[in-house]
């Protein structure tokens, strides 16, 4: 067998292990209210990237693999019992668990997770998936047994494993989907720890114990611990906060901001617990390289330069959801550098004053001395309105002059699809932390539509498609280096800052793991619930 | 009056066609695209032929012309179609919010109307004494704050120093009053407040008025008790713009409680219209501003039609 290997992955566990209450003994009952902060319109896993439909529907379903939150970002197997990957890395064996069934009580097979991989792969008509790029390389899933699992791809490609455990690889009943192929769309039915029992579209959802659920603890306990939970949805933060405060929800698990935080602890901390990581989204500046002078590289660089991240993220985490300083990957995450290893890329020199004498001289060299520009951003408080009021104050000290627009979100991704702005303010959300799935949005626009600022990079372009292939971890790193290099001195799109997540959860809620991502740990299979004292 | 009843109610057809029209070509000049925040919402990777597929599979791709004849179609035949972003009929979405916000509109509006009468007639009928100045200060308290502000004010008060808050997710009165009562209320109460205060000083003002007239004068001289002065003549004729001002609150309601409907966190047709925006789900907006469009109209006729009661001069379509 051979696991994903990841070289940051030893000490980053250590660090997010705070998030585990493993001294307490789990106990069974209760019913676990929490507070959903945004809804899908869809219940299908590959029906929309949406952190939403995961917090939605996780609970009822398994998947293939999953990411080890205890060891993060590891992979450890969930229907899969075990694994292994051919010497040429294009073969990927599976064992899964015998006698799993969902919740209808048909059994669950390989037939039914080759129909599911199938589907995100190759939709049918009238299914939409997300995942369908990032399973490209898939040649065939083939059934040998019904719990013998074969993958084979075209080539080798090492971020496959983490990709194959990603949150939104819900396995559906092969029956279901061959008499309806959207049947996910509206219904769910699964086989995780947690039964359906109803949806109220914008008010609520609830599960209840699944009692036929193939896994137990490791002390051979049924999981999971809880009777069930209910979802609540909260339009607005504020409100969420007022129930959190008052006690009618129990957590919820995206994020609160530092404000909500204090208010939180001031009013409800004795009752509450907060949990605290680095989070896997960034923001990302992005240059119109259609538009003069922005088709410059020097007027691109003496923008970056200008911008003082370090005092950002001391400043803007007081604030808003902002921290970390970092380049093209999370820094502490898996290929990740830190920032004193892109200290001599454009807008990573601790020396800010030495950086914005060095930015005036390029601006001066390319000719636009006096430049005026409008930063193009979102109407959304959070984290995109401090970001853009700080940039705006960091490019008046090179005596640039910029104008602050911004707009909701569909008319922001319509502007960023038709070029219509000087610099934007973008995000990059990792939810799988390999860089052959996250740093496609720095590939030249022709390949990825969400690069958003035109730039055409053969030879960045090249970087990433080797590391894509390459399987020798080290080598691949010094490919993520150059590829992360290039980038960043090109700056057509140049990371600005790492969010960072707080999550606020009653003391009576144990078992939920913290990690980078939103995304994990949503199934409360092994979330129990303390005895109120 | 049947025959101006069937009058108006055919006059309906073509103003909701001009609604449907107007509303649909409204929304197509709007920016922003439902499959990008569908499938690159939170940045994913999605490769060009997904995004064209899906916008075939919503119509998107389609001439203009052919989206506007399906929709009138559709309005014609009382299809309003499927939201596009949760793939569920229009008519579903909207009439699961719609039992919530037609009850806190109802509960306003008898607050706001047990509010109005009581003191805009005590505050005409007692025109610059200290009780007038009193009810003048609460109305333009009424009027000042947005109720979306009144309810954040009830929220904290009942959170901070009766450490209680409402339930947080709606039961339907028939199922268990008291749980419904106990959350609708204080919307309502944050909303008929603002209400009374427009009835209030449209019931006073008005009042103060027919009380110089010549038949109240009259009426007086005949000997007619004041309180028969005041419940019969002054009273029935100082209503009628108060209806108007009545009816119109009553629509405006239907949608536009959005910001208060998301500090209780009501799940209601305001907050339902905004969401559907944001995600530009054409096919749900177009939905919402057509019920919305009837109820107005609606109203407006039941108002007319009060308008004849209240005032028996008046007399639609006869001789």
């Amino acid at each position: 067998m051979r696991h994903l290997h990841y070289p940051l992955a030893a000490a980053l566990a250590a660090a997010l292990a705070t998030g585990a209450a493993a001294q307490d003994k789990p106990v069974k009952g209760g019913t676990l209210v929490w507070g959903l902060s945004a809804e899908a319109g869809t219940l299908d896993c590959g029906g929309t990237d949406t952190f939403a439909v995961i917090h939605t529907v996780a609970p009822f379903y398994s998947t293939l693999l999953r990411v080890n939150l205890d060891k993060y970002p590891e992979v450890e197997g969930d229907l899969a019992k075990s694994w292994t990957i051919s010497q040429d890395g294009l073969t990927y064996s599976f064992d899964i668990h015998e006698g799993v069934t969902f919740h209808d009580g048909s059994p669950l097979t390989s037939e039914d997770i080759k129909a599911s991989l199938d589907r995100y792969r190759n939709p049918p008509a009238g299914v939409p998936s997300f995942r369908k790029a990032s399973f490209e390389d898939i040649a065939s899933i083939e059934t040998p047994s019904p719990t013998k699992l074969v993958i084979t791809l075209k080539a080798p490609n090492p971020a496959m494993l983490l990709n194959l455990a990603g949150p939104n690889g819900c396995i559906y009943s092969a029956k279901k989907l061959a008499e309806d192929p959207k049947f996910p769309i509206t219904n769910v039915m699964g086989s995780g720890p947690f039964k359906f029992v109803k949806y109220e579209k914008g008010a609520s959802i609830e599960g209840v114990r699944f009692d036929g659920y193939f896994k137990k603890d490791k002390n051979g306990t049924q999981l999971p611990y809880l009777d069930g939970f209910k979802g609540v949805v909260f339009s607005q933060p504020a409100a969420m906060i007022n129930a959190l405060q008052g006690g009618q929800i129990m957590g919820e698990f995206r994020t609160i901001t530092p404000a909500q935080k204090k208010t939180l602890q001031e009013t409800a901390g004795d009752k509450l617990a907060f949990y605290e990581s680095d989070w896997n989204t960034g923001l990302v500046l992005a240059f119109n390289t259609k538009k003069p002078p922005f088709d410059n590289v020097k007027v691109r660089q003496a923008l970056s330069m200008a911008i003082d991240r370090f005092t950002a993220g001391k400043a803007l985490s007081q604030q808003s959801i902002l921290k970390s300083v970092g380049g093209l990957v999370r820094p502490g995450a898996p290929y990740g550098a830190k920032p004193e290893a892109l200290k001599d890329l454009p807008g990573f020199n601790p020396d800010i004053k030495a950086a914005r004498e060095k930015a005036k001289a390029l601006l001066k060299e390319a000719g636009v001395e006096n430049l005026k520009f409008e930063l193009f951003n979102r109407s959304t408080t959070q984290p995109y309105t401090p970001s853009g009021v700080y940039l705006i104050a960091q490019w008046k000290e090179i005596g640039v002059e910029v104008t602050h627009k911004q707009v909701e979100t569909p008319a922001y991704r319509e502007g960023i699809k038709t070029g219509s702005f000087d610099v934007a303010l973008d995000f990059l959300n990792a939810v799988l932390e390999d860089p052959s799935l996250t740093l496609n949005k720095y590939l030249s626009s022709s390949r990825d539509s969400t690069n958003g600022s035109g730039f055409e990079d053969k030879e960045a372009d090249a970087l990433y498609d080797a590391q894509l292939r390459e399987t020798d971890p080290k080598k691949r790193e010094a490919l993520v280096r150059q590829f992360e290099n290039r980038v960043i001195t090109q700056g057509a799109q140049t990371p600005f800052i790492w969010w960072y997540r707080t999550v606020a959860l009653s003391k009576q809620v144990k078992g939920w793991k913290m990690s980078p991502s939103h995304l994990y740990g949503q199934d409360f299979g092994e979330v129990w619930l303390a005895q109120a004292k | 009056m049947a025959r101006y009843i069937l009058k108006r109610l055919l006059y309906m057809i073509p103003t909701l066609f001009g609604v449907a029209a107007l509303i649909f070509l409204m929304l197509r000049v709007v920016p922003g695209d439902i499959v990008e925040l569908k499938l690159r919402g939170d940045g994913a990777a999605v490769s060009e032929e997904v995004i064209q597929a899906e916008r075939e599979r919503l119509g998107l791709n389609r001439p203009l012309y052919e989206q506007f004849a399906d929709w009138m179609v559709g309005v014609a035949t009382f299809d309003l179609g499927k939201s596009m972003w949760t793939e569920t009929p229009v008519v579903d979405e909207i009439a699961s919010r719609f039992g919530l916000t037609i009850q806190v509109a109802i509960m306003a509006t008898i607050i706001a109307v047990l509010l109005a009468l009581p003191l805009g007639i005590i505050s005409a009928l007692y025109k610059d004494s200290w009780l007038d100045q009193f009810i003048r200060l609460f109305t333009i308290g009424g009027l000042a704050m947005p109720s979306f502000w009144v309810g954040m004010i009830i929220i904290l008060t009942l959170l901070n120093v009766f450490n209680w808050l409402p339930p947080i997710t709606y039961t339907p009165i028939w199922v268990d009053p008291l749980a419904n009562i106990s959350q609708l209320i204080w919307p309502a109460l944050a909303v008929g407040y603002r209400y009374s205060a427009v009835l209030t000083r449209m019931v006073r003002s008005q009042i103060i008025e027919v009380m110089l007239e010549d038949y109240i004068r009259t009426a007086r001289a005949k000997g007619v008790f004041e309180r028969l002065v005041i419940g019969r003549h002054a009273l029935r004729n100082a209503l009628l713009p108060a209806i108007t001002v009545l009816g119109l609150e009553f629509a405006f309601l239907i949608g536009g409680l959005v910001v208060t409907e998301q500090v209780f966190n009501l799940n209601g047709i305001g907050r339902l219209f905004v969401q559907a925006v944001t995600k530009n789900d054409f096919t749900l907006v177009q939905g919402i501003v057509m019920l919305i469009a009837v109820i107005f109209i609606t109203t407006n006729l039941i108002v007319d039609i009060l308008y004849a009661y209240l005032d028996p001069r008046i007399r639609y379509g006869g001789k």
